[in-house]
């Protein structure tokens, strides 16, 4: 196939996957909560994942970013990092603007070109200087925010812990990435370049939180779905008074009631 | 059981004639500004162990010092447990709060050495159920600042926090679940469970 045609066929492609993607996303809807607020009924799937990814980090991911975080000291890693943010501020523009918070997705269209053109194509991070702070978000966010409920914890290849509502969102944020959506080979992989570069230079930087999570609990898999879940929630906004309505997850359950 | 109790009770009245002495007429439940003022001292306590300079030993020690001084250690404990402290012995109960203890200020204490430099500020609290959530910013060298927040109660009779929660994650609820994992491991047996944990963190 020449490379003229390929992006012919991704446009067809992609409408077709991300309907199928929602399609997903609202059987993710069955919103089943078991007792402890976990809803795991592919634990045993979800569990081969971790193993599978914990010998991913153990022999690959993790001496890779000790080779990277050994060559590159920490101001070149936090350059690399700044310029993996920047290239997926256009993403978050868009999610922004679906979730129908404008002020967002403007100010985060000036982040992008504030840090394009004085911070040497998004390597500095003026933007913060000037208190334009980043507001991160993604597509499952955006589904989030139109209603769909949470679904079913996810163990993925790789990415780690998710929810079938956020596994979801990352795949319809890796594939409407306008990055590679606009550009061509080799240009298009350089937003993935750009992740797997920073995703390195946290596991460098987090190594000893990592490690203790995948290595030295008693339940690795059960740690790190229960503090992905709780984070995850905690960055949707649920939390405040809507949690304390909640029995059964509740951060904030009232321990003295036991006793 | 009933010395249990009335030690409870003496310590109750204890910090209520305290309470009394400092402000007369001032009803006797936690307010915002106690809550508020707790979480006051133990950030002074840890911003100064950061920056003491002291060995990473010696700062374990003193974060045990100040989560027994300030932390509800038996309910953390307990909740931690779940349902399984119910069926245990006070004796069981006493060794292993003391282990839990232990266990939490290596686990969290040896991360100490990633605060040096950092700083924590209190920002406020407000009534959430029975207890009180003061909210917390922490700002560590080279990051963006994160949200911690405490939470307090003064049903132990006296004003202690009984879990802190970064960035959505209740250090209590995760421990529940390594905690549950563990015993899991030792087939429910909580004797052993004991004896790890004195290893363990």
């Amino acid at each position: 196939m020449s490379s003229r045609q390929k992006p012919a066929l991704n446009r067809l492609i992609r409408p077709i996957l991300i309907c199928g993607a929602l399609a997903l996303a609202g059987c993710a809807s069955n919103n089943e909560v078991s007792r402890s607020g976990i809803y795991d009924p592919y634990e045993k799937d979800n569990r081969q994942t971790h193993e599978f990814n914990k010998a991913v980090d153990k022999y690959l991911f993790s001496p890779a970013s000790d080779g990277y975080g050994s060559i590159f000291p920490a101001p070149v890693r936090q350059s690399f990092s700044n310029f993996a943010d920047h290239l997926s501020l256009p993403n978050d523009v868009i999610n922004h603007t679906l979730q129908g918070d404008i002020d967002a997705a403007a100010l985060t269209t000036v982040r992008f070109v504030v840090n394009t053109f004085f911070g040497i194509a998004g390597f500095f991070d003026p933007a913060t200087e000037f208190d334009i702070a980043r507001e991160d978000t993604d597509f499952g966010e955006t589904l989030h925010v139109w209603g769909a409920a949470e679904g079913p914890y996810v163990e993925l290849p790789f990415f780690g812990p998710s929810t079938s509502r956020d596994a979801v969102g990352l795949v319809t944020d890796i594939i409407m990435n306008p990055f590679v959506v606009l550009f061509q080979d080799p240009t298009q992989y350089i937003g993935v370049v750009a992740y797997v570069v920073d995703a390195m230079g946290n596991r460098y930087d987090y190594d000893t939180t990592i490690d203790s999570i995948l290595y030295e609990s008693a339940d690795s898999y059960a740690q790190a779905r229960i503090l992905y879940l709780q984070n995850r929630r905690h960055t949707l906004g649920v939390e405040g008074e809507d949690t304390y309505l909640d029995p059964d997850f509740d951060p904030y359950e009232d321990p003295y009631d036991d006793f | 059981m009933i010395s249990e109790l009335s030690r409870r009770t003496f310590v109750t009245c204890l910090s209520a004639t305290a309470l009394v002495g400092a402000a007369p007429g001032a009803a006797l439940a936690l307010n915002d500004a106690q809550a508020k003022a707790l979480i006051d001292k133990v950030v002074a306590d840890i911003n100064r162990v950061i920056n003491s300079g002291k060995s990473l030993n010696a700062m374990i020690k003193e974060f045990e010092r100040i989560f027994v001084k300030y932390g509800d250690v038996p309910i953390i404990a307990r909740s931690a447990l779940g349902a399984d402290a119910r069926r245990m012995s006070s004796a069981q109960l006493n060794a292993y709060t003391k282990a839990f203890q232990g266990y939490m200020a290596r686990k969290y204490g040896k991360r100490f050495n990633e605060f040096v430099g950092g700083k924590i500020d209190v920002q406020g609290s407000r009534k959430v159920k029975s207890f009180y959530e003061v909210k917390s910013t922490v700002k560590l060298r080279g990051q963006a600042p994160f949200e911690v927040n405490f939470l307090v109660s003064d049903k132990s009779g006296q004003d202690k926090f009984f879990d802190m929660i970064i960035e959505g994650i209740s250090l209590r609820l995760s421990e529940k679940s390594e905690i549950g994992a563990m015993l899991d491991k030792r087939g429910g047996d909580i004797n052993a469970l004991i004896a790890d944990l004195q290893k363990a963190g």
